[in-house]
């Protein structure tokens, strides 16, 4: 998140999914440490295997990757009341 | 369970969901979501703003701070001549609190500087995106039936919405640290008036706590010591008078 987006092969997006996976019980755990080397991991797993997609463009991403300095209180709160993104304005 | 990337497109997604749900004209849509795109974005300008005036209104602090800090290590001197040891000591251990409370200001400070470097490149494709969405809803509405619109216009929203709630979450996050540090300044403004040196910390363990008491005293003895031996001499004593 934060960093625009990017296009990744099926390769990436498998390891991708088992470091999400791990991170997912780190959060479960409290595991604060494992949690954020996770996060990095994914974050550069796609920035360095990644292809970056133009601004321009308008497609929706297959999967949002969650900010790699995110902490676990914050996860807690982003995931489980959607509390930390903004509400977006609504068509009338 | 669910992995963390689901767990966020699911947010994301809800929070512009709403916005689709009301499509019935697709004309009217396309026109009325660009609007609404616009005053996100002015939103956005202004809360990277905001954050840029509360950096600069800590900065400010910070200075205050290390001004206060020379003063403290005046008043050691002072004191040491004076042979008050006793007072001495007191400044010099307000002093390396301070300076302490200071350093992590510091670290937090120059993470605020790289979140605001984000924001700035998040407003950027933000912005990018809107005016693309500008030109494709003109295609759209000048291309495609009501009912291929509807889909295109899906597709178009979805991808700006996720860089909205994207970039709508940079946001409070920075806004977020920010309030954070100003808590924190405020209080070591306190402490300063107050004289009254408390930890602010609450995350540190009590081996760091009882580490950092270790290491600031033997820094205000290590202290006390180089300035009685300067003081005490009487070559030393003409240079500090002149």
């Amino acid at each position: 998140m934060g960093e625009g987006q990017f296009e990744i092969d099926d390769e990436v997006a498998k390891g991708l999914n088992d470091l999400d996976e791990q991170a997912g019980q780190a959060l479960e755990a409290g595991d604060e440490e494992r949690f954020r080397q996770l996060l990095v991991r994914m974050a550069e797993a796609v920035r360095m295997n990644g292809a970056r997609v133009p601004d321009e463009q308008l497609d929706a991403s297959d999967a949002i990757v969650p900010p790699e300095d995110l902490s676990l209180e914050e996860a807690r709160r982003l995931f489980e009341d959607e509390g930390l993104i903004p509400d977006l304005p609504v068509a009338p | 369970m669910a992995g963390l990337m689901s767990r966020a497109s699911t947010v994301v997604k809800a929070k512009f969901s709403k916005m689709l749900d009301k499509a019935e004209n697709p004309a009217e849509t396309l026109d009325y979501s660009y609007e609404k795109q616009l005053e996100l974005l002015q939103n956005v300008k202004r809360g990277i703003a905001d954050v840029v005036t509360a950096k600069k209104r800590l900065e400010l602090q910070e200075t205050q701070l290390q001004q206060s800090v020379v003063k403290l290590d005046t008043q050691a001197r002072q004191a040491v001549a004076a042979g008050r040891e006793d007072l001495a000591r007191q400044a010099l251990e307000r002093k390396s609190g301070l300076q302490q409370q200071l350093q992590s200001l510091d670290q937090q400070s120059q993470q605020l500087e790289q979140q605001q470097e984000k924001l700035v490149a998040s407003e950027k494709q933000l912005s990018a995106k809107v005016e693309a969405f500008r030109t494709q809803k003109e295609t759209i509405k000048a291309q495609y039936s009501a009912a291929e619109a509807q889909v295109r216009i899906g597709e178009a929203a979805t991808g700006i919405g996720e860089q909205m709630a994207d970039t709508g979450l940079a946001i409070q996050r920075a806004k977020d640290k920010t309030e954070q540090m100003q808590a924190r300044a405020s209080a070591i403004d306190e402490l300063t008036t107050s004289g009254a040196l408390e930890d602010f910390t609450s995350d540190q363990t009590e081996l760091d706590r009882e580490l950092g008491q270790i290491a600031s005293q033997s820094q205000v003895d290590d202290e006390l010591a180089k300035m009685k031996a300067e003081i005490g001499s009487g070559d030393k004593q003409k240079e500090l008078q002149q």
